[in-house]
């Protein structure tokens, strides 16, 4: 028998913070305003790295194996495991699953910058990398640029152990990772599992790469007025879930925060029949239902941000928040942090504040559709709805 | 019972397809031929300068062309070659139908292309991070080619688009059990209903001088360069690190009702599949082995099996001196006594350690195991280890009608996977 999907932990780290009540305040706040660091980037602008408390959830001896994404992610795993009461609950930590959306490949940048100015004096590229990198790369820096060593950093730090798979493929990796986690607890193949990803925003290679295609904003705006290509402003954050079979949380007395419909995804080619497709792919996550909000992965990349605006403007009136503007853009835990705040809103019923020209609204929340579209492939959407 | 289900009222899942490459070569005959003849594929490392480097042999795929410089193009290449004979042997009209999962490594920008990015517009002399060279205005043809590329997604994206797969491909990593992850994904999704196939592939050519250099920091790599091909010996006294190699394997996983409806070939099949992290370190593992037992316990649990239902284990045995003997001790904990009657060999005695890979090329190793029944030797064992008393079928190769098969895969990061196999029919 197919068994209901309920959310019964969130843990959340962004620019407005980290924790729940840091993105009640940011985003039910009368005139959200989003952290902006204008200055380490300069000219380009991110969302801020908040001050964290690592200790809290990542044991000091730990910290110095990881690099920023990873300590975000296990900051903002035991901040969903503390959430859903199973934070030390060794019994069930054991037998939890796990499915992590990650990328990797932090670096080096002054061996890096070493490498590169000895090739440009004149230097063979072959013999300097071997020079270099034989005697100055920091052998344990490989534990930070794999990207399954957030979920091994997970399982070190929080004793999630039932079983742990990390996909990748950007925000296509998010989608995949709830889509297969609620699958399974539906299919009864899993009772209980953390999903989630994390993200640094300032990661100098990710950086580069989003310039190769002239990306980068400079200038912060409310996403949905960002209409040019050079609209993305990244962020760094974590977004994590505990999900349980309805009867396993019921079972054990936890309180539920809300339900998943099944994940809805997509993979349209960019043209002029994407928004139909996308909107095609919101209402198989819907069946039927009528959302009476929307949290949106949108961007603030013209291309991708455009497209869910067509997507949404079928959709009609139904109230759309793009959390992006207040925290940036977050790659592989887009969609993760999209449902995260979905779940959120329909929990506490609160509607989170309009930001630049979204459709003010009030009422309380009681289904919201939380969706993302990749900045160039591949969509996901899933209902979630009051217990 | 419909003898299409299996002990737990499952569709049995059938394989209707496998393409192999390795450093041994392409497909899986030449594959075959050369494992069961106890050849070794590993070899000098001609694709970089290996001065000054303590390990210079590996088991690289080096005659495929690939579409461009950088080992995400060697990969690519690897998944293609390996998809290509998967599915034109399954006999598929209108394309696999199902979905993908993609066992590959991480993506990043690698050596050749962050130095096509330093002048010319893009990265200024020196300055490789500043944000001024970061907004130098850049977006050519050739930046663009650079940005997919370095993208996780890309691979599978034109797999999906070049097989017929249906949804959003899913591009994973458990490290080097990531093959055999690919192959469960795809196991649990038939099971669930969701389709009657999948394609799983794993592949891996991320041999670069970085990542070679990497492992060797992390002293997990053999210095034995000379000669090469007794470089790589598992279960043996003298191991002393494992071979880098590439290669990938392809499967098409489809339930056994629709295989047989559709007369199929069918190689054998997967009869189960068992996971369990580890919390102990991130590069070694429990000192008991809990956690490898307890995935092969999974693992034969969910084929419905007990620990006197495998004939032939199909080792991780990937040469380092931890493994091994952690492996060994997971082992004889499972099956007690009767350990020392079950063969067990390690395909990385000669085709190198594929992985991301790994899993699945072993597990392709395995169905033609069951297939021809022949077990596969473990090559270069030369000097047993006394600590080690296993039947690892050294040396030549030996008939034996098995009918099921466990493989092993672990990895960095707390990553345990092991699969059932089972002949057909059973």
């Amino acid at each position: 028998m197919a068994q209901d999907v309920a959310v019964t932990g969130i843990g959340l780290v962004s620019s407005c913070g980290a924790g729940l009540d840091a993105h009640r305040t940011a985003f039910f706040a009368d005139a959200p305003a989003p952290a902006l660091d204008t200055q380490r980037h300069a000219p380009l602008v991110v969302h801020a790295v908040p001050d964290i408390d690592w200790s809290a959830q990542v044991p000091r001896r730990e910290q110095r194996q990881m690099e920023l994404w990873q300590k975000l992610g296990v900051y903002g795993a035991g901040l969903a495991l503390e959430n859903a009461g199973l934070k030390d609950n060794l019994d069930l930590c054991r037998t939890m699953d796990m499915i992590i959306a990650a990328g990797g490949g932090e670096r080096d940048l002054s061996v890096d910058e070493t490498i590169i100015r000895r090739v440009q004096s004149g230097e063979d590229l072959g013999q300097v990398i071997n020079a270099v990198l034989t005697t100055d790369l920091r052998p344990t820096l490989f534990l930070a640029q794999l990207s399954n060593l957030l979920a091994g950093n997970i399982s070190i730090c929080h004793k999630v152990t039932g079983s742990s798979r990390t996909f990748m493929g950007e925000e296509s990796a998010g989608v995949s990772a709830l889509k297969i986690a609620v699958a399974r607890i539906r299919a009864g193949q899993s009772t209980h599992a953390l999903v989630g990803g994390s993200y640094n925003g300032e990661d100098a290679d990710f950086l580069l790469s989003y310039q190769l295609k002239s990306m980068l904003a400079t200038r912060w705006s409310p996403v949905w007025e960002r209409e040019a290509a050079n609209g993305l402003i990244t962020g760094s954050a974590a977004a994590f879930l505990v999900l349980e079979a309805r009867q396993h949380a019921e079972a054990r007395g936890a309180p539920i925060l809300a339900l998943l419909g099944d994940v809805a995804e997509g993979r349209a080619r960019r043209d002029a029949d994407a928004p139909a497709a996308l909107a095609a792919t919101h209402a198989r996550a819907c069946g039927g239902l009528s959302p009476d909000l929307v949290i949106s992965g949108a961007s603030g990349f013209g291309p991708q941000t455009a497209l869910t605006s067509a997507a949404l403007a079928a959709g009609s009136d139904v109230p759309a928040r793009a959390f992006s503007s207040l925290t940036g853009y977050l790659r592989e835990p887009q969609f993760l942090f999209a449902t995260a705040l979905a779940a959120l809103a329909v929990s506490d019923g609160r509607m989170p504040t309009a930001i630049g020209g979204e459709h003010p609204a009030s009422a309380a929340p009681a289904a919201v559709l939380a969706e993302t579209a990749g900045l160039f492939r591949g969509e996901g959407a899933v209902l979630v709805r009051r217990a | 019972m419909s003898r299409h289900l299996d002990h737990a009222g499952r569709p049995l899942v059938a394989v209707t397809g496998i393409g192999i490459v390795t450093s041994l070569g392409s497909g899986r005959a030449e594959n075959w031929r050369r494992l069961i003849a106890g050849e070794s594929g590993i070899h000098p490392i001609t694709r970089f300068p290996t001065e000054g480097l303590s390990t210079r042999i590996g088991g690289t795929v080096d005659w495929l062309e690939p579409d461009g410089t950088g080992s995400q193009c060697v990969t690519r290449a690897l998944a293609f070659t390996a998809a290509n004979e998967a599915v034109a042997e399954a006999r598929l009209e209108g394309g696999i139908g199902g979905p993908l999962f993609l066992a590959a490594p991480p993506v990043e920008l690698e050596w050749p292309q962050r130095m096509a990015l330093t002048g010319n517009g893009g990265i200024e002399p020196g300055r490789a991070y500043t944000s001024e060279s970061l907004l130098k205005p850049v977006g050519s043809p050739r930046h663009d080619a650079i940005y997919d590329a370095i993208q996780f997604g890309t691979i599978g994206d034109d797999l999906a688009d070049a097989f017929g797969v249906t949804g959003v491909p899913v591009t994973l990593s458990t490290a080097c059990a990531s093959g055999a992850t690919a192959i469960q994904l795809g196991v649990e999704a038939i099971r669930r209903g969701e389709s009657n196939r999948a394609l799983v592939i794993g592949a891996d050519g991320s041999m670069t001088a970085e990542a070679l250099i990497r492992f060797a920091l992390l002293s997990a790599l053999t210095t034995h360069n000379d000669p090469p091909h007794k470089a790589s010996k598992p279960f043996s006294k003298n191991r002393s690190g494992f071979v880098m190699a590439e290669g990938a394997a392809a499967l098409v996983l489809e339930t056994l009702e629709s295989a047989e409806a559709r007369g199929a070939v069918i190689h054998g099949l997967v009869l189960g599949c068992g996971d369990k992290a580890d919390d102990f370190h991130r590069t070694r593992t429990s000192p008991d082995g809990g956690p490898a037992i307890a995935a092969i316990r999974n693992a034969l649990a969910d084929a419905g099996l007990d620990e006197t239902g495998i004939d032939y284990v199909n080792a991780h045995g990937t040469s380092t001196p931890e493994n091994d003997k952690m492996e060994h001790l997971a082992l004889s904990t499972v099956f007690g006594p009767r350990i020392a009657e079950i063969p067990v060999s390690s395909n990385k005695s000669m085709i190198g350690h594929t992985l991301s890979a790994a899993g699945a090329v072993e597990a392709a190793f395995s169905l033609l195991s069951l297939q021809h029944g022949v077990l596969p030797p473990t090559i270069n064992h030369d000097e047993p280890d006394p600590a080690i008393p296993l039947d690892v079928v050294p040396n030549v190769a030996r008939k034996a009608a098995i009918r099921t098969v466990l493989s092993n895969s672990f990895g960095f990061g707390g990553q345990n996977t092991c699969l059932v196999l089972g002949r057909n029919p059973l």
